[in-house]
């Protein structure tokens, strides 16, 4: 632990690399607790099957590559199967969770989500996969820095989808919508807008944005069935950290996530990489209730 | 909703009757002496899960860490008081220089179960207090991502055997059957434990828990010390935990550190299924909910191999979407239901 650490001190240039590394998959972290944040934000659900939704679309991506079909195009299919499972899913189980007990909506979605890493061991076996994209990397700094030019691709995608994203909640009819039922169902439901199709649009478009989110992150980084819950505690730990409704915040926390991840799986070993993402949840949570508690101090 | 918990002579009579049946139950049905013995360690789990969840309102979803603790705890001291643990672990716990015979490997027991017990208690103090002050969802996915955290770090420590697990004591042979006396030593825990249950609900420390339940400002404005009690339901919930964990190990025999001992989407999500199956916030309600989730898990295993898991989490949002008051719930308003009818009838 401590050799690595010096190692990093005698080569600038690998905390270069760690950074862009960190940097660039925390695009990806970014893009699934946007939609953490939204469902959680409108619905009052914490939607615990998250990193599953991801995952799938990783595996759909993955097998659409295998079939032949450019991987870049097969991440709007993922998008497209993955809508449809949400849908399916708010349908049958979420709708029965709207306003009812915390307890019972992170149950339901753990159970969900341990159905679908079973189905998905199942499927596609237990097997890390990627996607291949043919693309090879760009060298610097006598090759001490390597950037593969997929992981810039899946940056920019996410980006762009972040952006739409914020475009299309601030300014569409429907975007304006959801907007509305997170402030006040009542008074939304009061000027006219069927709330619970608002519900199930948002947890369908959650599902396809983790679709996407997964379906870029399998074609740099490996998917496999049973890692989804690592997503699901970073994309709620962002959340934690950047607050409900703060997009920068998100981003912000989501790169932050992804530096510190790429340094810790660097310092500690990677076989601990996990380990420490989730230590610095319990860490973000017992950070924010201190606060909580300061705060509560200096009203009295 | 009247103190369920409190022993009344009929009660006990039930107890004894229970308990009678417990101690027959292996000699007559040899054959499924296993499942036996993990319904009852599973009977354990959801109670312990049932004293924090369903009695003081916070829904634990690591309590995996505990069971997991407790399990690598006892294997550490049943070997470890006659060989290196290192040296065990690395020869897979085969070898011919690590046999046990009948004093040590119960003298390991002697020893293993209680420090089981002990080091989950002290586990459970120390993380009490930071963990125990958030609430609803944070509390929630704290727990969760503590209990995969601690299958994450035990599958990098060698000594313990990493990723490829650790094998409990190899009992001797001329012990007999090993199997019936890890039944009895469950039996007994879990008979303790319903027994320490049903006393501490009945106790005022009981009406504290189901005050913080209700509603833990108001339980606080009215002088209660919640913190202390939280921490103390959480101390016990994580002893018997811990045991029950010790008790499973070597009933499994092979620990694997993210498959048994903390297993977060089988064995922790399975306690929470029972106790909300059954009825969460009584004393009956897990018993009953580990017996028919035991009896389920059996028939799916028999009907539906390799898809067992599957229909298993089926079930669980089966459950937490319609059937939230469980068995014991349920059959508790029929009841009521029905004295009203017949307040009411002619």
């Amino acid at each position: 632990m401590i050799a690595n650490l010096l190692i990093l001190f005698e080569a600038p240039a690998l905390g270069l690399q760690l950074l862009i590394d960190g940097i660039l998959i925390g695009a990806v972290f970014a893009l699934a607790a946007y939609g953490m944040a939204l469902v959680w934000g409108v619905t009052n659900i914490v939607n615990v099957c998250q990193g599953e939704f991801v995952m799938l679309g990783g595996l759909v991506t993955v097998l659409c590559a295998e079939q032949g079909v450019p991987p870049l195009l097969a991440v709007p299919l993922a998008a497209a199967a993955l809508y449809a499972l949400g849908w399916i899913l708010f349908q049958t189980v979420i709708v029965h969770l709207l306003g009812r007990d915390m307890f019972n909506s992170v149950l339901a979605t753990f159970g969900i989500a341990i159905v679908m890493q079973q189905l998905m061991a199942r499927g596609f076996g237990g097997a890390d996969r990627i996607a291949e994209s043919g693309l090879g990397s760009w060298f610097f700094f006598d090759g001490l820095v390597g950037i593969a030019k997929i992981k810039l691709v899946v940056f920019a995608a996410c980006i762009t989808l972040g952006v739409a994203l914020a475009l299309f909640l601030a300014r569409s009819r429907q975007g304006q919508a959801i907007r509305a039922t997170a402030q006040s169902p009542r008074a939304a439901e009061v000027l006219g807008i069927e709330t619970r199709k608002v519900y199930g649009l948002t947890y369908a478009l959650n599902a396809a944005i983790c679709g996407v989110a997964g379906g870029l992150a399998s074609m740099a980084y490996t998917v496999h069935p049973y890692s989804g819950l690592s997503y699901t505690i970073r994309s709620f730990m962002i959340v934690v950290v950047a607050g409900l409704g703060n997009l920068a915040g998100v981003v912000w926390a989501a790169l932050g996530l992804g530096v510190a991840e790429s340094f810790a799986g660097f310092i500690l070993g990677p076989q601990y990489q996990i380990a420490f993402v989730f230590a610095l949840l319990v860490a973000v949570l017992v950070t924010r209730n201190w606060r909580l508690k300061a705060k509560r101090r200096y009203l009295k | 909703m009247g103190r369920a918990s409190s022993l009344t002579p009929s009660r006990l009579l039930l107890l004894g009757a229970l308990l009678a049946c417990g101690v027959v139950a292996p000699l007559l049905f040899p054959a499924y002496q296993s499942q036996l013995t993990e319904l009852l360690i599973f009977i354990v789990f959801a109670l312990a899960w049932d004293l924090v969840g369903g009695q003081m309102g916070y829904n634990s979803f690591g309590n995996v860490l505990f069971v997991g603790l407790g399990m690598y705890v006892s294997a550490i001291v049943q070997v470890g008081l006659f060989y290196d643990v290192g040296l065990y672990t690395e020869a897979k716990g085969g070898g011919t220089e690590f046999v046990f015979d009948a004093d040590q490997f119960l003298a390991g027991l002697a020893f293993g179960l209680p420090a089981a017990a002990l080091i989950s208690a002290l586990a459970a103090w120390l993380l009490g207090s930071l963990v125990l002050s958030m609430r609803g969802h944070y509390f929630a996915i704290c727990t969760l991502g503590l209990g995969i955290a601690a299958g994450q770090v035990a599958a990098g420590i060698p000594w313990i055997g990493a990723g490829s697990g650790m094998l409990t004591p190899n009992p001797p042979a001329d012990l007999g059957d090993v199997g019936l006396l890890l039944y009895y030593l469950a039996l007994g825990l879990a008979v303790t434990c319903m027994l320490t249950f049903a006393w501490l609900l009945s106790t005022r420390f009981g009406l504290a828990l189901n005050a913080i339940r209700d509603d833990e400002d108001k339980a606080e404005a009215m002088g209660l010390n919640t913190h202390a009690a939280k921490v103390t339901a959480w101390v016990i919930a994580a002893a018997f935990l811990g045991m029950a964990g010790a008790i499973y190990g070597n009933v499994v025999r092979f620990i694997d550190p993210v498959e048994t001992a903390f297993a977060g989407a089988t064995i922790g999500a399975w306690m929470i299924l029972m106790a909300l199956l059954g009825g969460k916030g009584t004393l009956l309600g897990p018993i009953v909910g580990a017996i028919v989730f035991q009896l389920t898990k059996e028939l799916f295993l028999t009907f539906l191999l390799g898809w067992q898991r599957v229909a298993l989490g089926v079930l669980i949002v089966a459950v937490a979407v319609f059937f939230p008051s469980g068995i014991v719930g349920f059959v508790n308003d029929r009841l009521r239901t029905r004295e009203r009818a017949g307040e009411q009838g002619p």
